[in-house]
């Protein structure tokens, strides 16, 4: 059986950052902040304007209907890239983060509605919870390596399927089956409920994906990021070198699966609901191709192809086409991986150099 | 008693259909690495084509040619998809992971976008709807129907691999894909025979699971594949007995805990899963049912070995 995790079979590679003369060094490093910078700033601002987009958009651009859009876009953005924190990154091909976005969706929901917390401690007691339950679960499901990188995917879509189950089975009518429920907006403060508050959720999804960008962008560019690259490109050698691959590519997992337990908490005010879909294998896969499609284990690719994704998904239906809006994105993400390797990110790259 | 034989041979007929569509997966991974995604996708196509025949042709002769039809469909489905997306990206396993991710995001799609997301009724003949009384219990005929394909199948997969040219390069490609493609033997041709065969034997699960169910929905084939994957996983991947063995025992497991543990089955079958990952002590080392399998089989593969 033969290593799933070849280095050929990578999505173009990140260049090699050290090798750039010291200028070019510096120049990049000023670049790296103040790119992220503009565009948090004009994400930011995107509220103030009353700009009306034809075809592209339904209202002007500071509607609830377009915030709405936006912010559901931004979490996409943000969930894609906290999942290519293993893909992309460590190479560890999970099927199972679903589980963790359907958890902190839930997980927050349920801890309003049934133990009468505020959001905020309903969503750090979620956070802490599940992330010990990520640590187990990771454990476990990173013992089956053994099996190479498959087994490691079987499992983990194993383990999130348990809980799309028990959200569909819908115990003691928690759940609430196929419907899913409707934000508890009791625990929620009024800052954040109703139409007119559109944009303060909107900044909330920003705020996200600020954080999710920074902790991810932080940490891959830090010595236990090499390590995580180390182990993408070659295990053995990593191991040989006295780092212990497991308790590094744990720590990857674990990193991912509470950034996603925030993004579920998240997707939980954007949609004003939880939604048993967050909890399906399909969700985890979207996000896969949202990052493939974008470009993974690049700093910008997988928030393009998340926000893409999402604007198409949402928007397609809405174009009365007469085909379901994945037929479109499923043969559109396959025509990629043969017309895009790198993804989207490379292809303008690749254009602009 | 009764409860208990019912509630075997439906675990039986369940296991079989598992059987049917981990066997194709687990051929298609043990030689190409390819974890196929759109396999529950083929199924579903296979289903619905096999569904509008029963539907126009009706009564047994109907849905003998569904049979055929869907198989058919399958087979064709998966020569496609192997010629024209996954042979282009040779070497490239991840790409080829990848395209069969988007498959199985578009073809359900694209069912539901010709026949609608609704679930269909799929038309059973008379002769296959009744019961038949084993030692008190009634039991569905589908389910016997299910389990007879099933042993077939096992039988004739097994027969080709270890009795035909085609089977010796298919697993000796398994074993060791350089030293075969060393040797002179074209695998890529192989890899066209293994993903026609797994698409054929996902068809036909298709119309058995339309059978079984009773219904087909555009995500039938895609929450199915899942279970399959948990058989693939316990079994071992690459072995065609082990798929098998644990495709009953997945079978058996969700049907007990279905009835005795208050329709927790799928649980049930996680939580084995689950077991037997831990059972599996470290890397390199082989689970309890490998090493029964290797225990069984080791006779055989001496006399192969003496006639090859």
């Amino acid at each position: 059986m033969t290593d799933t995790r070849t280095p050929r079979a990578m999505p173009a590679a990140a260049p090699v950052k050290q090798s750039a003369p010291p200028r070019a060094g510096r120049l990049r490093r000023a670049r790296s902040v103040t790119v992220p910078a503009a565009v948090l700033l004009v994400l930011a601002l995107l509220p103030y304007s009353a700009v009306e987009i034809p075809v592209l958009l339904d209202g002007p651009v500071n509607s609830p209907g377009s915030l709405q859009l936006f912010a559901l876009c931004l979490v996409f953005g943000a969930l894609a890239l906290g999942y290519d924190l293993m893909f992309g990154r460590t190479g560890l091909l999970s099927f199972g983060h679903a589980l963790y976005i359907a958890g902190g969706a839930y997980g927050t929901q349920l801890a309003m509605a049934e133990l009468g917390l505020g959001l905020l401690p309903a969503a750090l007691l979620t956070l802490v919870l599940g992330t010990v339950a990520a640590l187990v679960l990771g454990a476990i499901s990173l013992r089956t390596l053994a099996l190479g990188g498959v087994g490691f995917a079987m499992v983990t879509l194993a383990f999130a399927q348990a809980g799309a189950i028990w959200v569909e089975r819908n115990p003691g009518g928690l759940t609430g089956g196929e419907e899913g429920l409707p934000l508890y907006t009791d625990g929620v403060p009024a800052a954040l409920v109703g139409v007119q508050n559109t944009v303060h959720i909107y900044w909330l999804a920003l705020a996200y994906l600020a954080l999710v960008a920074t902790v991810v962008w932080i940490a891959t560019a830090r010595p236990v990021g090499r390590v995580w690259q180390g182990i993408r490109d070659n295990e053995q050698r990593v191991a040989v070198l006295g780092r212990s691959p497991f308790a590094y590519k744990l720590g990857a997992f674990t990193l991912a699966s509470a950034l996603a337990l925030l993004g579920g908490v998240l997707h939980l005010l954007v949609t004003a609901g939880a939604t048993p879909h967050t909890s399906t294998s399909e969700f985890t896969l979207t996000l896969l191709v949202m990052a493939v499609l974008g470009g993974s284990g690049t700093r910008w690719g997988p928030i393009v192809g998340g926000v893409l994704f999402t604007y198409l998904d949402q928007r397609l239906g809405g174009w009365n086409l007469g085909v379901e809006p994945m037929l479109i994105l499923g043969a559109l993400f396959v025509i990629a991986v043969y017309a895009a390797p790198g993804g989207i990110t490379a292809l303008g790259r690749r254009r602009s150099s | 008693m009764d409860t208990l034989v019912l509630l075997t041979l439906t675990g039986l007929g369940l296991g079989a259909l598992y059987f049917l569509i981990a066997s194709g997966l687990a051929l298609i991974f043990g030689l190409m690495d390819v974890l196929n995604f759109a396999h529950g996708a083929f199924l579903t196509v296979a289903g619905y084509t096999a569904w509008r025949t029963a539907e126009t042709v009706g009564g047994v002769p109907g849905l003998l040619l569904a049979a055929v039809v869907g198989t058919v469909t399958g087979l064709a489905l998966a020569v496609v998809v192997e010629l024209v997306l996954i042979r282009r990206l040779y070497g490239r396993v991840r790409e080829q992971i990848l395209v069969t991710v988007g498959l199985s995001l578009a073809i359900p799609a694209a069912v539901q976008t010709v026949w609608g997301a609704d679930a269909r009724t799929f038309p059973v003949p008379d002769a296959l709807s009744g019961t038949v009384g084993v030692l008190g219990a009634r039991v569905p005929v589908n389910r016997f129907l299910l389990i007879a394909v099933a042993v077939l199948v096992l039988f004739g997969v097994q027969l080709f691999l270890t009795r035909t040219r085609y089977g010796l390069i298919v697993r000796a490609g398994v074993e060791d894909r350089a030293m075969v493609t060393a040797l002179g033997i074209d695998v890529t041709r192989a890899f066209t025979l293994v993903f026609a065969l797994g698409g054929a034997l996902a068809g036909l699960a298709g119309v058995l699971g339309g059978i079984y169910f009773g219904s087909l929905s555009p995500h039938q084939g895609t929450s199915l594949l899942i279970f399959a994957f948990v058989v693939v996983i316990i079994g071992g991947l690459g072995s065609i007995p082990g798929v098998a063995l644990s495709a009953l025992s997945v079978g058996l497991v969700q049907q007990y805990a279905n009835y005795y543990a208050g329709g927790y089955g799928d649980l049930a079958v996680i939580i084995l899963l689950a077991a037997v990952v831990l059972a599996r002590p470290k890397a390199g080392t082989d689970s309890p049912l490998l090493r029964l399998r290797r225990a069984l089989t080791a006779p055989r593969a001496q006399s192969a070995g003496g006639t090859a």
